[in-house]
């Protein structure tokens, strides 16, 4: 393999990272707050066909990312209303956000799918881009790409850093000692579910206006939930976040580079890869109970109200 | 403001009532969406609901489209009961149809349906169950989330299920389309009623329906997988085997989920296909909560949920929005009711903004 081809299987392989990044950083700040929101995948893909139907209508891209996000935090409200407001099973209402995300898609996106769109272009500095190498590798991404790494910086800062991010682990760890100290858990686990959302919403925009501009329905296959298997296999940590996604990344990039190898496998096989990856590391992180036990955030998935602590 | 006060005891009245006060606030919004659409609410409501099942045929889509969904769904309270998360169902639905479908097309030489049916059901449970034994091995060897071991399974049978069709079973003298042969006459299970295409599957549910009725009601295992899920901490003192109860709640959903699809393939279809089924192993998760994990409740929820799959696809035709609607309804009935099921632990009451700042 030449140095051109690896060069493009590394910068493929960050591309296709990005949606992961921010769909798994967004839910590692939810988690962070003790709230699990399931519904990953329904939030990627409806900011997915939100900001695909923002970016055929106006043509203008930033606007179909900020739709992407808005709508992404649409539906995050949704299931905060429901878990944080009405205290239901956190699993239900995830599995009912999802359902209910993958039917919207496709009911709005009826009339898009055979839609074409310019999408999100690959930015051009000037002398970098051109480099050998490097220029490739680190200065000719769309900015998507660019912001996916400024929010895995800022999300470190906020969580490790700042008080706000304190106060965020504090309630996820135990919100009856954060309300004792007077703050409000459900304001702040309700900002976290919004970022969350949010964050799921331009993964779901970087799919459909600049990995691939185009909306089909159920686009999104399934990295919602890889995203979920990335906060557990990353033990709830950013760095691990990042370095679990450019591995899924690669294991997704791998697939297309198999076959141009003239290895005779059926592409389906190829294409299970990335689940079955998702299985393995699955397996590996919680074979150690204790791993999840040390780092999972305390009060993962239970509902909390004042009333009833 | 409106303020959520704890009830002193929950309230048992609010258990049966929240899933009507879901169904109807559903079709509040829906009525509202249609007509935000431009769609006049009632004939929106009348080709939706009343349309699809006000004739012999039309209720017989209906039993057709219920019975996968209560079937599975009653699969999946058995480990719903003790909080574990199958939500793998399709994805076990797809290896069902998959083992029957191989047993048909394997034995296709057979002419005895009473012999090769029952082969056929026997194959698809275990193609189901065995789907099902991944999630539940991992998580009692490894302690691995079942949730997603179980819902990264249903993309890897739909690409299984693909290989198949494009590959291996692709029917030779099918002009190149994806799909198996054709089963034989004997392995394509009976029509039960006259003028409708509902099929001797039924039978399976019906029976699913009859033994998880006496499992839940005196089994000690169901007990104790009922404890469990309420009060995990109280089933850990009592030393309840939780690892046999993670085996039990999956295989139970794997095995329904299966005959689910054998019942598909071996009925309306009739050759390995995709798709297999419109979504009926993750509906039918909707239809086990709605149906409160409850035999009964599911029966009922089951043929709610078939109609809005029904409703959804007649909306398509007389009113030419997208079938997908189907999803955005079974969504919002889902979210509704997990919403007023807060009424059971809590009663509404006004307060003042006086009284608020006081507290």
């Amino acid at each position: 393999m030449d140095m051109n081809t690896l060069v493009l299987i590394l910068a493929a392989t960050v591309a296709a990272a990005v949606p992961l990044i921010f769909a798994a950083l967004g839910e590692l700040v939810v988690e962070k707050s003790g709230v699990l929101n399931l519904g990953v995948e329904g939030m990627m893909v409806v900011g997915a066909i939100f900001a695909f139907m923002a970016a055929a209508e106006t043509g203008q891209l930033w606007l179909a990312i900020l739709v992407g996000a808005v709508a992404g935090a649409g539906m995050a409200a949704i299931f905060g209303f429901i878990t944080l407001s009405l205290m239901a099973n956190q699993v239900a209402t995830g599995l009912a956000l999802t359902i209910f995300g993958i039917g919207l898609s496709a009911f709005i996106g009826q009339g898009y799918t055979s839609v074409a769109l310019d999408g999100l272009k690959e930015i051009s500095i000037p002398v970098l881009s051109s480099l050998p190498v490097v220029g490739k590798l680190l200065f000719s991404y769309n900015i998507l790409v660019y912001l996916a790494i400024i929010a895995f910086v800022g999300i470190w800062w906020f969580l490790y850093k700042s008080r706000s991010g304190l106060i965020l682990r504090a309630v996820g760890e135990s919100p009856s000692s954060a309300h004792a100290l007077g703050y409000r858990v459900i304001r702040i686990r309700y900002l976290a579910v919004l970022f969350g959302g949010a964050m799921a919403g331009i993964g779901g925009a970087y799919l459909s206006i600049a990995y691939t501009p185009l909306w089909a329905e159920g686009m999104t296959a399934g990295r919602g939930w890889i995203a979920l298997a990335l906060v557990v296999f990353a033990t709830w940590r950013p760095g691990r976040v990042l370095i679990g996604a450019l591995l899924f990344g690669g294991v997704t990039i791998a697939q297309f580079h198999v076959q141009g190898l003239g290895v005779e496998i059926p592409s389906q096989f190829l294409s299970m890869l990335p689940y079955l990856a998702t299985i393995i590391v699955l397996v590996l992180i919680s074979r150690d109970a204790g791993v999840i036990r040390l780092n999972a955030p305390a009060s993962l998935g239970q509902p909390w109200h004042n009333e009833l602590h | 403001m409106l303020r959520l006060e704890l009830r002193p005891a929950p309230s048992r009245l609010m258990i049966y009532l929240s899933p009507l006060l879901a169904m109807a606030l559903m079709l509040v919004v829906g009525m509202i969406v249609f007509t935000i659409l431009g769609q006049p609410p009632l004939k929106a409501f009348h080709a939706f609901f009343v349309e699809p099942i006000n004739d012999w045929y039309g209720f017989g889509e209906l039993l057709i489209k219920s019975s996968p969904l209560a079937l599975i769904a009653l699969g999946l309270a058995v480990g719903f009961r003790a909080n574990i998360w199958n939500i793998g169902a399709e994805g076990q639905l797809i290896m069902g149809a998959i083992a029957a479908g191989g047993v048909a097309l394997w034995l296709h030489e057979t002419t005895n349906a009473w012999i090769l049916l029952p082969l056929m059901f026997i194959a698809g449970a275990l193609g189901g169950m065995f789907w099902a034994s991944i999630p539940a091995f991992l998580r009692t060897r490894f302690n691995t989330s079942e949730i997603l071991v179980s819902l990264m399974l249903v993309y890897v049978a739909n690409l299984i299920l693909s290989w198949l069709i494009h590959g291996p079973w692709r029917d030779p003298d099918g002009y190149g389309f994806p799909q198996s042969k054709l089963f034989e006459s004997s392995a394509i299970l009976p029509i039960m009623m006259e003028g409708t295409r509902v099929h001797a599957g039924l039978f399976i549910t019906v029976l699913a329906l009859i033994a998880a009725g006496i499992f839940f009601r005196w089994s000690l295992t169901a007990f104790q997988m009922r404890v469990a899920g309420l009060a995990p901490k109280a089933a850990l003192y009592a030393g309840f085997k939780q690892k046999k109860m993670v085996w039990l709640g999956l295989l139970a959903g794997g095995a329904a989920a299966g005959l689910a699809g054998t019942s598909e393939v071996a009925g309306p279809i009739g050759q390995l296909l995709i798709p297999i089924s419109p979504g009926y192993g993750f509906a039918a998760i909707i239809v086990a909560f709605v149906g409160r994990l409850h035999p009964v409740g599911i029966v009922l929820a089951s043929l709610l949920m078939a109609l809005l799959y029904l409703g959804g696809e007649s909306a398509q035709m007389q009113l030419a929005l997208p079938a997908a609607v189907s999803g955005v309804f079974q969504g919002m009935l889902l979210f509704f009711l997990l919403a007023t099921d807060v009424l059971i632990q809590f009663k509404l009451r006004w307060v003042s903004k006086a009284s608020v700042g006081a507290a």
